[in-house]
């Protein structure tokens, strides 16, 4: 880029990211989004909610979450320090509690009294129906069917807090069919509904104010790395499936140039196999679930099958904002595998005590081999984007264990 | 003038109402479909909407979702479905044909490539149902360019404002959307239907179709009463997916149904 763009003036006042985002919905939505638009907008610098935004945070979700210097593990690989951002220690166990936090206030706000929502790993479900509950929102999360089984877990937690989990066997059964039938729920029930999207991508406003709502992770971060070192980080690396963790500890140092962004899609068997969930990597710009961004799709635009080990991070889209920070050149987007995956993992767990979610463990995967690229008086912030618990039936599995 | 709205307008001399059925093309296997477009000419309907079978499509419900399935599954694509058209318009010159269906499928052929090829092979208008007016200037001219007529939808959730807007932006007819819902719901109400259709009248001169919940003679020509067009498609799909084993009936199977609710809508008061 010769030239730098004036960042906070994306999106635009239709919800474009350059050529990304947008709004490409059914009519029956229109209305709907258009209200939620209006009403976010005249809260979003709005002192009072904000006020109420950020008591939530700190007495609820425990903010701010720690920024940790991994000493072990930065020794271990002999380059760049390596500081996490402990978002697996918010209540809930991820970064996903911040967004609900806000859309459940916006909610209570419009006087909708349910919520749905769409859920992979069952990690923005779970923060979802935990809301629900505190606020008294009846509560269904829309949750594929495949993921219903292999996140039982997190499931039973829903059902725990209230909530109604709703498995949706069309289409491939996932994260991606969730949302599409959370999409059809919204249509249907759209005056008593407030539909919570849980990532970074989905038609105007969602895109800018999930965004909103987790920038609290990169301006934590910032003021964190500045205290503890004196200085910018030179890295920051975050998983990417929709987006939100990433976006979330981005957008507050875009504009500081000297830090470098990384985002890590899932590379699945390999991006050559053709079986991954690396949109960024591996696909081309289309329309889906609201917004322009890249797809995973074939040659006549029909949507393909993704493959991760973790269920988070399997949809075919991501959010519109990574698409155009991709196409400026301000960030870069990778992809690791799940054994690479599996293995930081592992490591994380055994250096440093401290488990991550596979989701997280592929921004591990991948600083793990930027780190030794890196000088000993560089830095990288990789977001631990949430604890690993949920995965441990998963990780057994591959062990051959039953847990 | 174009097949659409000279259609509408010796429809209106007659002061007979639109039918229009919609099938997915391809459901449940691609030799189905013309010959069931011919079918369905031949038992009363006037302009054909054929669907474009998309993997995720949202803003239907269950039975047309599986009629993308199928027709994915039998190996329909974009171009298959512009080729039928070409072959229906080998024996039929004059029934409107409306390809309806999602946008990615479209932007990955090329908007201009798709506007110039639909175009050639006789297809009349286009409903891509996640394309709202806001989204359309790109889209929008290159169909224009090549006589596609663009057709929108109007849902329940329309504000007069953008009722004024989408009839602008539209042409051929407009498409209200009578319940707030998937494809294939709940039952209409046909008197709300009425009283927003009038309301939708004030702000545009396109004819108007109504779908969503038609499902037999009786509602059929209950919406004729109060609209220019009846919609009907998941009564419709449902009948080709309980003849999914046996293909060669459906054209039969579909004709017998649309001819009820013609018999029904032309029948006076």
């Amino acid at each position: 880029m010769s030239e730098r763009p004036d960042y906070a003036a994306f999106p635009d006042a239709r919800g474009h990211f350059g050529a990304y985002g947008g709004r490409f919905v059914s009519e029956t939505l229109m209305a709907a989004l258009e209200e939620l638009e209006s009403v976010y907008l005249s809260l979003r610098n709005d002192p009072a909610f904000l006020a109420e935004f950020d008591r939530d945070l700190a007495n609820y979700v425990g903010r701010p979450s720690p920024l940790y210097l991994a000493e072990r593990w930065t020794r271990e690989l002999g380059g760049a320090q390596i500081f996490l951002k402990r978002e697996d220690l918010n209540h809930t166990g991820s970064h996903k509690v911040n967004n609900t936090i806000g859309q459940a206030l916006l909610a209570k706000r419009m006087g909708k009294p349910r919520v749905i929502a769409e859920t992979g790993a069952g990690q923005h479900g779970v923060a979802t129906a935990t809301v629900a509950a505190r606020l008294g929102l009846q509560c269904q999360v829309y949750m594929g069917a495949e993921d219903v089984e292999r996140q039982k877990l997190n499931v039973y937690r829903m059902k725990l807090l209230g909530a109604e989990v709703i498995p949706v066997t069309s289409g491939s059964a996932t994260l991606k069919d969730a949302m599409n039938e959370a999409m059809r729920d919204w249509v249907t029930n759209v005056d008593n509904t407030f539909y919570i999207i849980g990532t970074v991508a989905g038609p105007h406003p969602y895109p800018m104010m999930v965004r909103d709502f987790h920038r609290v992770i990169g301006r934590e971060a910032r003021a964190q790395h500045l205290e503890q070192t004196g200085r910018l980080p030179d890295a920051l690396v975050a998983c990417v499936g929709g987006g939100s963790n990433a976006i979330g500890l981005f957008h507050p140092f875009l504009e500081d140039e000297s830090v470098a962004f990384y985002g890590v899609e899932a590379g699945g068997d390999g991006v050559e196999t053709g079986r991954h969930a690396a949109p960024l990597a591996a696909g081309r710009p289309g329309v889906l679930h609201g917004n322009r961004t890249y797809l995973m799709e074939d040659a006549d635009g029909q949507i393909i099958e993704t493959h991760s080990i973790s269920a988070g991070l399997d949809y075919p889209g991501v959010g519109p904002e990574h698409a155009w920070l991709k196409d400026i050149g301000r960030a870069n987007y990778v992809a690791v595998t799940d054994t690479e995956t599996l293995a930081a993992f592992r490591e994380l767990t055994l250096v440093e005590g401290i488990m991550p979610a596979l989701e997280s463990a592929h921004a591990l995967a991948y600083a793990r081999k930027l780190a030794p690229t890196l000088g000993k008086d560089q830095s990288i912030i990789v977001n631990l984007s949430g604890r690993g618990d949920k995965d441990i039936h998963t990780v057994a599995a591959l062990d051959g264990m039953k847990v | 003038m174009s097949r659409i709205a000279s259609c509408f307008e010796a429809l209106a001399a007659q002061g007979r109402k639109a039918l229009i059925p919609f099938v997915t093309a391809g459901d449940p296997q691609p030799s189905v479909t013309v010959p069931l477009m011919h079918a369905m000419v031949e038992a009363g309907a006037d302009v054909i909407e054929l669907g474009m079978p998309f993997s995720d499509p949202m803003a239907d419900g269950p039975v047309i979702q599986l009629a993308c399935e199928r027709s994915l599954a039998a190996g329909t694509s974009l171009e298959k479905v512009l080729a039928m058209v070409a072959e229906f318009r080998q024996q039929d010159d004059r029934t409107p044909v409306v390809l309806m269906g999602y946008l990615n499928p479209v932007e990955a052929m090329g908007y201009e490539t798709f506007a110039a090829r639909a175009a050639e092979a006789g297809v009349d208008g286009v409903l891509l149902v996640d394309l709202p007016p806001e989204e359309t200037e790109l889209v929008g001219p290159l169909f224009r360019a090549q006589g596609l007529d663009q057709v929108f939808l109007l849902a329940p959730t329309t504000t007069e404002a953008r009722m004024a807007r989408i009839a602008e932006a539209g042409s051929g007819y407009l498409y209200y959307v009578s319940l707030k819902g998937v494809t294939g719901s709940a039952t209409l109400n046909v008197e709300e239907v009425a009283a927003k259709v009038e309301t939708i009248r004030k702000h545009a001169r396109l004819p108007i179709g109504v779908g969503f919940g038609i499902k037999d003679a009786a509602s059929a020509r209950a919406i004729s009463r109060v609209a220019d067009g009846v919609v009907v498609g998941s009564a419709l799909v449902q009948r080709i997916a309980d003849h999914a084993g046996q293909p060669d009936e459906i054209p039969t199977q579909v004709a017998a149904l649309l001819a009820e609710m013609r018999a029904a809508m032309d029948k006076s008061d």
